[in-house]
């Protein structure tokens, strides 16, 4: 049998590993994490790199996506259904939705498949699993800050065209909107991944819930043309006031209210809390069953 | 030396059966009829119902304990499912125990598998940062060794090329290179490493070495023996989830060769459990060895029965062979009736089969591999399932036969010629 010597003078701090059968509840791990910094950068230079590689247009595509989207969206929304825009030159109404929308809608569907496309390589070695959708939403977060840019290129032509548009103080909270916008996609998208590890009817799930969930945030409409019955309902919606927000301190129109986002900083603050919850029981032992 | 892991009682139970229910309705409906109190419905026919949902369950590992001290190289041995992989997979943090833990000193590193990560669409470079990156090292550790790894690699033209267009050889050398150059306190090492071509395998245990010459600690899984042997200096032997000996390699290789064999005289072979690969027409019925046991020398004489299992059934062109192996499984012996040209039609139920083998083996024990080829199929084959023990002597008289090394003992002579004045 094992020889049974006494490690001499070693007490726990000595070792710098425990493997568990479970960990704490929440653990960020940020001590690991940072350790595997180089990793995440690396990551996120893989994806960016990789996505493009044998495309004639490259990065450009950064920007062709959401000015083809506006474009469709002002003729579809705007000319036909001439659905309200609260005075906003639709163009920049359907572009500021369709560029903060996109980074939530990229955030979350590139973090549910998490676990299920990086099973073999989780399956062979060991790092923070969470560097995977950090590294994704930091990408994502280049993707955006490029088309955040172009949007602001378009905001700064109306201006100079007389557009009645008024960008104020409250774009100083773009920091804090982007970062919330990324907790939930980050929240939502481990939710998923971390339950697409026994149902894989999530992976559907997702494609079309995205969708829907577009439709039921005020992102192709203002929340002012909400029926006053329907409009409390969608205040449930924590990326609402988020999506309000930010359209009233580029464009000056929407409804701000320091109430709702309070309480979308605490449905969010749950959701991210849940999804590492599950992230973390999930990681430990997602190999036996994938 | 202090000790650098420490397992204790480590245990992981795997749920057979029940994984494959991927879909939430399948679960829903499980969930359903157990709170009715039905069977589970998604059972397989015939499957027991545990109570428990669980088709069927599994410890890969048992109660594991053991220690490995600093520079120490153990190799871990066992048959394939004796949960050495399981193991592996939790050191490495690949997946959590059931229940036991795991203390660690050090960094670890561990190599399950070459080029993890790499992505074909970048190209050499950008993948060498990547991989050193997922294996641990920072980016400042790999621009240091970039060189050292390229050249290792003797990958220099191909270096800003995406790896998608690498051949096969290159790739595996380019990601052994990443591999090789991380520097663990503690390494991790799988047996599939040493699959490939030699020159590959050479450069893989050339490398184990290196690491353990400079005081690291290594941990080698496998079932490859030799490797075991020539690598390391401490072994435990795994069977059925359970450390059944830990100690000196040689003793630890020993017990895993005597592990279910069969010695004897007389030994029945129709008993033996066989693969059903084999088509079993015409089988291994008895052996018996005519001089027992056998003294160092002396020829290894043994009548093997065959027997049909079905009543009159005729078989020509028989191939009999019985291979010698010593006990790291490396063939010494191997002997066939087809080497001296002789037909053999089985034209009974039963006929006897008497070999006889001059023999000059070095005293120990060996195991005896059967086989039998007739109507030009394999028709049985027991691999290592009997023993033999060679007793002690040398044909020298010196007195310590232990103390001579190699694997046969043949009549030598020396003699000196004096040079001329």
């Amino acid at each position: 049998m094992p020889s049974t010597v006494p490690s001499p003078g070693l007490n726990q701090k000595d070792w710098t590993q425990i493997i568990q059968p479970r960990d704490r509840l929440f653990d960020l791990k940020l001590r690991e994490l940072w350790h595997y910094r180089d990793l995440i950068v690396l990551f996120v230079r893989r994806d960016f790199v990789s996505q493009y590689k044998q495309t004639i247009l490259g990065p450009a595509w950064h920007l062709i996506q959401p000015l083809l989207t506006t474009i469709v969206f002002t003729i579809v929304f705007g000319k036909i259904a001439q659905l309200p825009t609260d005075g906003v030159p639709p163009f920049l109404f359907y572009m500021a939705g369709t560029v903060m929308w996109g980074y939530f809608s990229g955030v979350l569907t590139g973090t549910s498949g998490t676990f299920t496309g990086n099973a073999h390589i989780f399956g062979k070695i060991y790092f923070p699993r969470l560097a995977v959708p950090l590294a994704g939403l930091l990408s994502k977060l280049i993707a955006f800050g490029i088309q955040f840019l172009f949007f602001l290129g378009f905001l700064a032509y109306f201006m100079l065209t007389g557009a009645n548009v008024s960008p104020n103080a409250w774009a100083l909270l773009t920091p804090l909107l982007l970062l919330m916008m990324a907790c939930l996609g980050l929240g939502l998208g481990v939710i998923v991944s971390s339950l697409t590890t026994r149902y894989r009817d999530l992976t559907i799930v997702v494609g079309f819930g995205v969708q829907l969930l577009m439709y039921a945030t005020p992102v192709i409409y203002p929340l002012s043309a909400l029926p006053e019955s329907y409009r409390l309902w969608m205040l449930l919606n924590p990326i609402a006031p988020i999506m309000e927000i930010f359209r009233y301190a580029y464009l000056g129109a929407g409804d701000v209210s320091l109430g709702l986002l309070a309480y979308s900083i605490v449905v969010t603050a749950l959701i991210l809390w849940i999804g590492v919850v599950l992230f973390n029981r999930v990681e430990r032992t997602f190999m036996d069953t994938v | 030396m202090s000790v650098v892991i420490k397992v204790e009682n480590l245990s992981k139970y795997y749920r057979l059966g029940v994984i494959g229910g991927g879909t939430l309705r399948e679960d829903l409906n499980r969930w359903w009829a157990k709170a009715r109190g039905r069977p589970d419905p998604l059972l397989q026919i015939g499957m027991e119902d545990h109570g428990n949902r669980e088709g069927g369950e599994l410890w890969a590992l048992r109660d594991v304990s053991f220690e490995v001290r600093e520079g120490e190289i153990l190799g871990i041995i066992g048959r394939n499912g004796a949960g050495k992989s399981t193991l592996l997979k939790i050191l490495s943090r690949i997946t959590a125990p059931t229940t036991g833990q795991v203390k660690i000193r050090g960094r670890v590193g561990s190599l399950l598998e070459v080029g993890t990560g790499f992505h074909p669409e970048l190209t050499g470079r950008e993948n060498i940062y990547l991989n050193g990156a997922i294996l641990g090292m920072k980016k400042a550790e790999i621009d240091r060794k970039l060189e050292e790894i390229i050249d290792f690699a003797e990958i220099e033209k191909f270096i800003d090329t995406p790896v998608k267009r690498y051949s096969s050889g290159m790739y595996v050398r380019l990601a052994f290179a990443v591999a090789a150059h991380l520097e663990p306190e503690i390494l991790i090492v799988d047996e599939v490493l040493a699959v490939g071509d030699s020159l590959f395998q050479k450069k893989c245990i050339d490398k184990m070495l290196e690491v353990s010459r400079k005081g690291k600690t290594v941990l080698f899984v496998s079932h490859n023996l030799s490797a075991v042997k020539a690598l390391c200096n401490a072994a435990s032997l795994l069977v059925d989830g359970r450390i059944v000996f830990c100690g000196d390699v040689e003793k630890t290789i020993e017990r895993y060769v005597g592990e279910d064999r069969l010695a004897g005289q007389e030994i029945d072979l129709h008993v033996i459990d066989r693969e059903t690969a084999y088509a079993q027409e015409i089988i291994f019925d008895k052996i018996t060895f005519l001089n027992y046991p056998i003294r160092f020398g002396e020829k290894i004489t043994f009548d093997v029965k065959l027997k049909t299992t079905e009543e009159n059934r005729r078989f020509h062109m028989l191939d009999f062979g019985v291979a010698i192996r010593d006990k790291n499984l490396n063939t010494v012996i191997h002997c066939s009736n087809r080497y001296l040209d002789i037909n053999f039609d089985h034209l009974a139920d039963e006929n006897s089969y008497v070999f006889e083998i001059d023999n000059t083996l070095k005293p120990g024990r060996y195991s005896v591999v059967l086989f039998l080829r007739a109507n030009e199929i394999v028709q049985d084959w027991l691999s290592d399932k009997i023993v033999i023990d060679i007793e002690d002597g040398n044909p020298y008289g010196y007195y310590d036969s232990a103390q001579i090394q190699g694997v046969v003992f043949p009549c030598f002579s020396v003699k000196m010629i004096e040079a001329r004045a």
